[in-house]
């Protein structure tokens, strides 16, 4: 497997890890819809499943997965960050 | 490709997958006698429970529909219905018969466990050797009611296992078939895109009012859905919020548009892909969705929901490699290969109607063979 992690929408601000990544790895996304891919160099520890900031973001900033909005940050998120209940929230309740 | 799928063909015409004699309780205390006719005719079906004891108003009517609809799955043959009282249990058998399959109905008061299990038990004997020359016979696949909800859901839900589903959602329909799904919860986030996927504004409508009705009672009541939406299960995959969760949620619907909204443990009326306003929780969801006539149900998992039914086959699809490897005897179909690169959507979705097709055809879900019989009623409100 040449890719770490998989991104769902062209539009998307996090990827989704495909498989343990350590910090300061040098990892490739692969993008599901055109299959072009992208590197970064990881902030953290991202387990599988997990997600990977593709872009530095605000605090407050919308993040979008899927194409569409899933919550907010609640801190700056740099690019390569482990995005998670620590630094994203639910826009909803 | 296996060859197409067969089932049973019930009297109203409806097809089933399994061939099971039921011996269903009205009610909480007749689940006893219920599993002493199960423990003297070996092979019948007790379909135990914990409710049916003074329920009112709309929850009353929907323990009705959820037993009704139950007995009347065409995966049921036949049905022994006990009960504690007469009326009820004759109105639970009456709303079965109506689907033309055998129906007996016997309650306990005036009689005792022994005596009603007994006469139950002659009656269940008979079913079941009547059951028992039932043959299979070719059907269509659009003739396969199914339903899909998924649980214990992560990441790889919303990557891989979810759009497998899909590719069958839509194939289904396509072929003229019926698809439900549901998790009113759960759409937190998307219900804007199944509301957009609504065939015209009538059934837009129908569909906002049910799910602003939801939020409405989350509000009011004050209630902090923290710690259940998203699950412990759901953050430890690496799902963060409820709006994340939905769109994997969703994307097991397919691109078919939605042509009808449905009370809970109604039957649809449109073949297409009906929206049924249920839980999120996994054996409710089911429970309903088999009242309302599925036979064979979906269940996309990231990291390892364990449920069964026992009137319906639940077959379960994993994208998360470490589910696979360590709760292997629970997953039917391993679509991993989606997150590797592997193998593409297009082939996922081939090899899930396979296992459909294989299901129909007889062969044992997973779940079904570790005896998952998670029969379980929704319940709205407290009892009188």
């Amino acid at each position: 497997m040449s890719h770490s992690f998989l991104i769902h929408d062209d539009a998307d601000d996090v990827g989704v890890a495909v498989t343990d990544v350590q910090a300061s790895e040098k990892v490739t996304g692969v993008y599901m819809s055109s299959g072009k891919t992208v590197g970064l160099t990881s902030r953290a520890a991202v387990p599988l499943g997990h997600k990977i900031a593709l872009r530095d973001l605000e605090d407050g900033a919308e993040v979008v997965k899927y194409g569409v909005r899933i919550g907010r940050t609640v801190t700056a998120v740099r690019e390569g960050d482990y995005v998670h209940t620590h630094n994203l929230k639910s826009a909803r309740w | 490709m296996v060859a197409g799928p067969t089932g049973y063909r019930r009297p109203d015409g409806r097809v089933g997958v399994r061939n099971q004699v039921a011996i269903l309780p009205v009610d909480d205390i007749s689940n006893t006698a219920a599993e002493m006719v199960a423990a003297m005719i070996p092979g019948t079906l007790a379909l135990p429970h914990a409710y049916g004891r003074l329920q009112f108003g709309e929850d009353l009517e929907l323990l009705f529909r959820t037993l009704i609809g139950n007995g009347a799955n065409p995966n049921v043959a036949s049905v022994v219905v006990i009960g504690i009282e007469p009326s009820w249990t004759e109105r639970v058998a009456e709303g079965i018969a109506r689907t033309g399959k055998p129906v007996e109905a016997l309650s306990i008061e005036r009689h005792g466990d022994l005596q009603t299990a007994s006469a139950a038990a002659r009656v269940a004997q008979g079913f079941l050797q009547n059951a028992s020359e039932l043959a299979r016979e070719p059907v269509d696949l659009s003739d396969l009611w199914i339903s899909i909800k998924c649980g214990e859901s992560d990441t790889t839900t919303g990557l891989a296992s979810c759009p497998t589903v899909a590719k069958v959602v839509d194939r289904v329909v396509d072929a003229g078939g019926t698809v439900f799904f549901g998790e009113t919860t759960e759409l937190t986030g998307g219900e804007h895109l199944i509301a957009d996927r609504c065939k015209d504004e009538a059934t837009r409508k129908k569909f906002l009012a049910i799910y602003e009705d939801y939020v409405r009672m989350i509000e009011e009541g004050d209630a902090d859905l923290f710690g259940s939406q998203p699950t412990e299960g759901n953050i430890r995959g690496g799902l963060t919020t409820i709006e994340e969760k939905a769109l994997g949620n969703i994307a097991k619907t397919g691109t078919v548009p939605v042509v009808d909204v449905l009370a809970p443990a109604v039957a649809p009326t449109i073949p297409g892909l009906n929206f049924m306003d249920t839980s999120s929780a996994a054996a409710e969801c089911v429970t309903l969705m088999a009242a309302g006539g599925a036979v064979i149900h979906l269940f996309p998992t990231g990291q390892g929901n364990v449920i069964g039914n026992p009137v319906v086959p639940v077959i379960k699809v994993s994208g998360n490699p470490l589910t696979v490897s360590t709760m292997g005897e629970h997953i039917d179909l391993d679509v991993s290969g989606l997150l590797s690169g592997d193998i593409d959507l297009a082939d996922a979705g081939d090899r899930l109607l396979e296992v459909v097709v294989r299901t129909a055809n007889g062969r044992l879900t997973a779940a079904e063979s570790l005896g998952h019989r998670e029969f379980v009623m929704t319940k709205l409100y407290r009892s009188a």
